[in-house]
């Protein structure tokens, strides 16, 4: 294997591990809130990580550029929409959970 | 190989079967908002499946018009079906919606019938095995001025197809018009979030609509992909509180409408002129002339799908003292 | 190579099946529109693994239009569908 390889090896396993980690706080957390603060971990770092993973093996920085980009998108879209889901969410009157 | 092989079939059964629970849910859900979400997940999926089928083009489409504009359009409906279901005249009158007459129950139920037969009898009598179209299409690739089969066949070989495609998103346009105005009422302030996301991102949508259009031509890409795209960032424009200003709201708004359609007629006209064949292009000048009309059919294509998520006739107060 | 892009596409769809559970368990109806957001970005990440694993670059431009689209479902859901019932279907 070389280095290359290792590291995007290394970068898509720690990406994937995210993304879990999302789909689990989306399951297990208790209200909406929580559960945005979950999937925004996906969203950002898990997408990051694998595009940066996938990056490393690009053959043009063209290649590579697309890959950042669609990131910079997802980081957008999904930033912004979290915040209008829990703006709504408190507008509404939906309840933070307590312990 | 053999682990490649066995990931990519375990994928395919996971997300065929996925599909098929989804598809199951989403029909069978009481719960009509639940059921939205849950046919937005499906075209996500049904992307998958595609880019798995092999066919790119059709992913772009299914990526653009499924997982992002039939969304937004259901999510519309069910915000305006919500407004009539507490219409209280139909709380009172519960009788007044359903249907009196008998004939108008028969009547349907016999044509889809007729329809379901005519289809059976079709797929009956196809011959048990076939080579497909496909080699014939690459044969022909040269003479039909692109180089991507796709839209090669959409465009060229069978362009008389996409032709009444443009003209059935349109003929779904004058049917919503024929109903109503739009609400002559403006969305809420979109706020500073919103309004950033609107300006970073309609740009974007469009530069990349011209994207799909132009790769088109020797890539997946093409003008239902564009048009979808374009569609997408006048959606966002119309949900941030934007509107057409009334002095485009009538004449020119109706011609960008048109102009696809109205373009292939003209094409239709003038390859039957020179070539006497039904769009039938002369092989040096197919490649500019389905780009001329690509272009027009995006623009028509992507103004519609924006218009049918207004879901009225756009009009000022002017014109509706004349009516 | 390849067989890691397509085990790891295989795991985030494994990941996609589980988040359907909170689709259609809700309660609120924000709850439902956040996993199919995840599910967006996740099915980024799908392609962009099978572009790779396959080779095939127009893919890329599959996930672009997905990471373009990503906002505006949910945007027609902040602005046009949400109900306020959402707070009294709250009973978890």
């Amino acid at each position: 294997m070389n280095p290359n390889d290792t590291l995007s090896t290394a970068l898509l396993i720690a990406g994937a591990i995210f993304f879990l980690a999302g789909t689990v706080g989306l399951l297990r957390f208790p209200d909406v809130y929580t559960r945005l603060h979950a999937i925004t971990k996906a969203d950002n770092v898990g997408l990051g990580l694998v595009v940066m993973g996938l990056a490393v093996q690009a053959e043009t920085w063209a290649e590579a550029g697309k890959l950042l980009l669609i990131w910079c998108l997802v980081l957008l879209a999904g930033a912004s929409v979290s915040h209008l889901i829990a703006r709504g969410a408190l507008t509404r009157g939906i309840k933070l959970w307590r312990r | 190989m053999e682990a490649v092989t066995l990931l990519q079939w375990t994928f395919d059964i996971l997300l065929g079967l996925g599909l098929l629970w989804l598809a199951w849910q989403a029909l069978t859900s009481p719960d009509l908002f639940k059921g939205i979400v849950l046919f937005i997940a499906f075209g996500l999926l049904m992307a998958l499946a595609w880019v798995r089928l092999d066919a790119p083009d059709i992913a772009l489409a299914e990526a653009g018009i499924g997982a992002g504009l039939t969304g937004a359009l259901l999510l519309a409906a069910f915000a305006k079906l919500r407004t009539v279901k507490t219409n209280r005249d139909i709380a009172e009158h519960p009788e007044k919606g359903k249907l009196k007459n008998r004939s108008l129950q028969f009547w349907p139920a016999a044509l889809l019938l007729v329809v379901a037969a005519g289809l059976g009898y079709a797929v009956l009598s196809l011959p048990p095995y076939a080579t497909g179209l496909s080699s014939e299409v690459d044969a022909n690739l040269n003479a039909s001025g692109v180089s991507n089969p796709v839209t090669a066949v959409l465009l060229n070989f069978r362009g008389y197809d996409t032709m009444l495609e443009m003209f059935v998103l349109l003929l779904a346009l004058l049917g919503v018009w024929s109903l109503e105005g739009s609400a002559l009422t403006r969305e809420a302030l979109p706020g500073p979030v919103l309004n950033t996301l609107t300006r970073v991102l309609t740009p974007m949508l469009i530069l990349v609509a011209a994207y799909l259009l132009w790769v088109g031509a020797h890539a997946p890409g093409g003008a239902f992909q564009a048009g979808s795209v374009l569609g997408a960032a006048g959606v966002l424009l119309l949900l941030s509180g934007w509107r057409l200003p009334s002095n485009l709201a009538a004449m020119p708004l109706r011609l960008t409408l048109v102009a696809g359609p109205a373009i292939f007629v003209a094409m239709v006209v003038l390859t039957m002129l020179i070539e006497g064949r039904l769009l039938e292009y002369p092989p040096e000048q197919a490649g500019i002339l389905m780009l001329f009309l690509e272009t027009a059919a995006t623009l028509s294509i992507g103004v519609t799908l924006a218009a049918l998520f207004l879901g009225g006739r756009p009009q000022n107060k002017n014109n509706k003292e004349h009516t | 190579m390849q067989i890691l892009y397509l085990a790891l596409a295989l795991f985030l769809l494994v990941n996609l099946g589980a988040g359907m559970w909170r689709i259609l368990r809700g309660p609120t109806a924000a709850d439902r529109m956040m996993a199919a957001q995840l599910f967006g970005t996740t099915a980024v990440a799908v392609l962009l693994l099978l572009a790779q694993a396959t080779g095939k670059p127009a893919l890329s431009d599959v996930a672009l239009v997905f990471a373009l689209l990503a906002a505006v479902t949910t945007v027609a859901f902040v602005r046009r569908a949400w109900t306020d019932q959402g707070a009294n279907n709250e009973s978890e």
